[in-house]
C-alpha cells in the first residue's frame, strides 16, 4: 500500500517540481473531464491553453489580463505569509475602481497629468479603505477576516450595482447599466499606441519586485516571514502581529484597488455593473502557484490568465461555456496544495510484509 | 395585516432553511476541529445535481438524493487533499468553493431557464387549514421540518450522547483522541462528508424549492452566510436557529421592501444581508471570552499521528 514518511527536511527539488506535478496533473484531469463529457480531449487542452497565444496579438492580451491578476496575487501572497486570510480582493479591486472611477467621472476636463494619477491614487486608496476596514475589524473586534472581507466584496459589488445603475448612470447611454465613458484624459497611458497594453503591465512587474526587495531585504519583512513560519518565535521576538496584520490587509487591498482602478481606466474606459470575472478567487490561485513569493507570482499571474483567454477560446472555437475556466482554476489550486504533501514528505510503495518474528 | 404577517413569517422559514441545513453541517465539521470553507461550492454543486436530476427523471426525490450524493462527493475531496495529504485547511476549502461554482456553471449551462418539478408543499387536512398558524407551522415543504429535525438530533447527539463526545475530544484536544486510541482522521473523514451532504441538501433546497430554477451562481454567499452562522452561534446548535432566522428575514425584508416600491434603491437592499452578516460577526466576535469557550481548539489545525 502506498504510504506517507516524513523525509525530516524540506526537498529542494519539489520545491520547483511540485507546482510543475500539480500543472501536469490539472491538464491530464482536464482531459479527463473533457472527454468524459464527450469532447476530444487533446483537442480540448490545446484550445485552451495554446490557441489564445497564436492569435494575433495574443501575447498582449494574455499581458493585459495577468496585469490586475499580479498585482492582486503579489498582495495575497504577502497577506498570506502573515495568515492574514484575505480573500475578498474582488471587493478591494472594486471600491478602488469605483473611487478612481468617480474622480474620472468628477472632473472630465481635467488635465491629464493631475487627473490620472489623482485617479490611480483614488483606486489604491479605495482599496485601503476596504481593507483596512477588514484590519480593524479584525484587532480591534477579532472579527474573523476571511469572513468580513469576503462580505465585503458582496457589498462593494452592490455599491457598484447602486452606482452604476442609478446616480452613476450615463444619461446619454439609452438606458444601459454603465457610466459615460472617461474622458480620454483619464484614460491609462498606452505602452503600445493604438493597443490595450496600458501602464498596468509596466506597473505589475514591478510591483512584484519592490515587494520581493521589502520581503527580502528589510526588518518589515523578515517579520512577515517569522510569522508565517514560526508565529510563537515571531510573538516572543516582540513583533507585533497587529501591525502585520495592518500593513497586509492595506497593502494587498490597495494593490487590488490599483488592479481595479487601472482595469476601469485601461481596457473598459468606463463602470459597468461587471468589472471582475472572478479576479478575487483566481488571485488566491496566482498567490499559490507562486508560493507566496512575489516573483513567483508574475509566470503564475500569466498562466491563469491564459486560462481566462483560454475559456473565451473554448466558448468561440467549441462551444463550451467558459465556466470551465473555474473548474480549471479550482482543479489546479487542489493539486497544488495537495502536491506540497512531497516537500516534506515522500510516498512509497510499502509491501505488507510479514513481521518477522 | 395578519396577511402580512403571515407572508413574513412563511418566507423567513423559507429563507432560512437552507441557511440552517449548511449551518449544520458546518457545525459538526467544525465541531471536529475541521474548518471547511467550500460549503458555497459544495451548495452549488448540490443545486445544479439536484435541479438536473429533477428535471431528467421528474422525481425531486431522486434530486434531493442526487443532491446529497453531490455535496458529499465533493466534500470527500476537500478531506482528501486537507485530511490525508495535510493541505492547509483554509486554502482547501476555497479551492473546493472555486471548483463547485465552475463545476456547477458547466453542469447548468444547459439548464438556464428551464422549470423543475418544484417539491410539494405539505398539506396536512385541518392542520393547514388553521387561519396563520396553520401556513405558519403546517404549510412547509418536507425539507423545512427535515431541517428542524436534524438540527435536533446534532444538537442532542453532541449534547448527549457518547458519539457527540467523542467528536468533542477530536475537535478539541485531537493528540489526546488519538492517544486514548480513536481513529482522528476517519472521524473527520465522516464530519466532513456529512456537512457536504447537508451542504447539497441546503442547495437542493434552493433549486428544488426556494426559487425552482437553476442560475450560475444561484446560492450568492449562502454559503458563506452559513459559515458565518457557525460563529455567530458561537458553536452552539440551537442558537444555528435563531441566527438562521435572523438572516432569513433580512434577506426576505431586502425583497419586501423593494416589492413595497419604498424609494431606496434596490441594490442597496440586496446587500443588506450581508451587511448584517459583518454587523452579527462583529457584535459575537469582540467577546472574546465566549468564543475562546466553545470554539473548538483544534479548528483548522492538521493532524498527523505520531507512532
Amino acid at each position: 500500500m502506498l504510504k506517507i514518511e516524513a523525509r525530516g527536511y524540506e526537498s529542494k527539488f519539489w520545491r520547483y517540481a511540485a507546482p510543475i506535478l500539480a500543472l501536469v496533473l490539472t491538464g491530464a484531469t482536464s482531459g479527463l473531464i473533457f472527454a468524459a463529457m464527450g469532447r476530444p480531449p487533446g483537442l480540448t487542452v490545446y484550445t485552451f491553453l495554446v490557441t489564445p497565444l497564436l492569435q494575433q496579438d495574443g501575447f498582449q492580451a494574455l499581458a493585459v489580463k495577468a496585469a490586475p491578476l499580479i498585482m492582486m496575487g503579489v498582495g495575497l501572497s504577502l497577506a498570506y505569509r502573515a495568515n492574514v486570510w484575505n480573500i475578498g480582493t474582488d471587493g478591494q479591486f472594486t471600491l478602488g475602481a469605483i473611487c478612481g472611477g468617480g474622480i474620472a467621472l468628477a472632473f472630465p476636463d481635467a488635465p491629464s497629468r493631475a487627473l490620472f494619477p489623482a485617479i490611480v491614487a483614488g483606486g489604491f486608496i479605495g482599496g485601503m479603505i476596504n481593507g483596512g476596514l477588514v484590519a480593524w475589524l479584525r484587532i480591534r473586534f477579532n472579527a474573523n477576516e476571511i469572513l468580513t472581507s469576503l462580505m465585503f466584496a458582496y457589498i462593494c459589488q452592490y455599491l457598484l450595482v447602486y452606482l452604476v445603475t442609478g446616480p452613476w448612470r450615463d444619461p446619454e447611454g439609452f438606458g444601459f447599466p454603465q457610466t459615460a465613458l472617461f474622458s480620454d484624459t483619464a484614460l491609462a497611458p498606452r505602452l503600445i499606441e493604438d493597443s490595450n497594453v496600458h501602464i498596468g503591465v509596466l506597473l505589475a512587474p514591478l510591483i512584484a519586485i519592490a515587494v520581493w526587495v521589502m520581503l527580502e531585504k528589510s526588518l518589515l519583512g523578515f517579520q512577515f516571514r517569522v510569522l508565517g513560519q514560526a508565529t510563537r518565535a515571531a510573538r516572543f521576538a516582540g513583533f507585533s502581529e497587529n501591525r502585520l496584520v495592518w500593513v497586509a490587509m492595506l497593502i494587498s487591498g490597495g494593490l487590488a484597488g490599483l488592479a481595479g482602478v487601472l482595469e476601469a481606466t485601461g481596457t473598459l474606459g468606463q463602470l459597468t455593473t461587471t468589472l471582475s470575472p472572478g479576479y478575487g478567487f483566481t488571485a488566491i490561485i496566482v498567490a499559490f502557484l507562486g508560493r507566496l513569493n512575489p516573483i513567483g507570482v508574475i509566470p503564475a499571474g500569466l498562466l491563469l490568465a491564459l486560462t481566462y483567454l483560454g475559456g473565451d477560446a473554448a466558448q468561440i472555437n467549441l462551444g463550451l461555456p467558459n465556466a470551465v475556466t473555474g473548474i480549471f482554476q479550482g482543479i489546479l489550486l487542489f493539486y497544488l496544495l495537495g502536491c506540497d504533501i512531497l516537500l516534506l514528505n515522500r510516498i512509497r510503495w510499502v509491501l505488507n510484509k510479514p513481521k518477522a518474528a | 395585516m395578519t396577511e402580512l404577517a403571515v407572508a413574513f413569517l412563511v418566507s423567513t422559514v423559507a429563507a432560512a432553511t437552507p441557511l440552517l441545513l449548511a449551518a449544520t453541517g458546518e457545525l459538526v465539521v467544525e465541531k471536529v476541529g475541521v474548518l471547511n470553507l467550500g460549503v458555497e461550492g459544495m451548495m452549488l454543486a448540490g443545486a445544479i445535481a439536484g435541479f438536473a436530476t429533477a428535471n431528467e427523471t421528474g422525481v425531486t426525490t431522486l434530486g434531493v438524493l442526487a443532491a446529497l450524493l453531490a455535496g458529499t462527493a465533493l466534500a470527500l475531496l476537500f478531506a482528501l487533499v486537507s485530511l490525508t495529504l495535510q493541505a492547509n485547511q483554509t486554502a482547501t476549502g476555497l479551492a473546493l468553493t472555486i471548483f463547485g461554482r465552475g463545476f456547477s456553471a458547466l453542469l447548468g449551462a444547459g439548464y438556464v431557464g428551464i422549470p423543475a418539478p418544484t417539491l410539494p408543499k405539505l398539506h396536512i387536512p385541518f392542520l393547514t387549514d388553521i387561519p396563520v398558524l396553520g401556513p405558519v407551522v403546517f404549510g412547509h415543504d418536507i425539507l423545512v421540518y427535515l431541517s428542524f429535525a436534524i438540527l435536533g438530533v446534532v444538537a442532542w447527539c453532541i449534547r448527549s450522547t457518547h458519539l457527540g463526545l467523542i467528536l468533542r475530544a477530536v475537535g478539541d484536544s485531537h493528540d489526546a483522541a488519538h492517544a486514548l486510541g480513536y481513529a482522528v482522521v476517519p472521524i473527520r473523514y465522516g464530519a466532513v462528508a456529512f456537512g457536504g451532504a447537508l451542504a447539497g441538501l441546503a442547495g437542493a433546497y434552493m433549486s428544488l424549492a426556494y426559487t425552482p430554477l437553476w442560475a450560475q451562481d444561484m446560492t450568492a454567499g449562502r454559503g458563506w452566510v452559513a459559515v458565518a452562522l457557525v460563529t455567530f452561534a458561537a458553536w452552539r446548535p440551537l442558537w444555528l436557529l435563531i441566527g438562521a432566522w435572523f438572516f432569513g428575514a433580512l434577506m426576505y425584508l431586502s425583497l419586501y421592501v423593494q416589492a413595497l416600491g419604498v424609494a431606496v434603491p434596490s441594490a442597496l437592499l440586496s446587500a443588506l444581508p450581508y451587511i448584517g452578516t459583518v454587523v452579527v460577526l462583529v457584535l459575537i466576535s469582540r467577546d472574546r471570552r465566549l468564543i475562546r469557550l466553545h470554539r473548538p481548539a483544534m479548528l483548522g489545525r492538521p493532524f498527523q499521528a505520531r507512532a
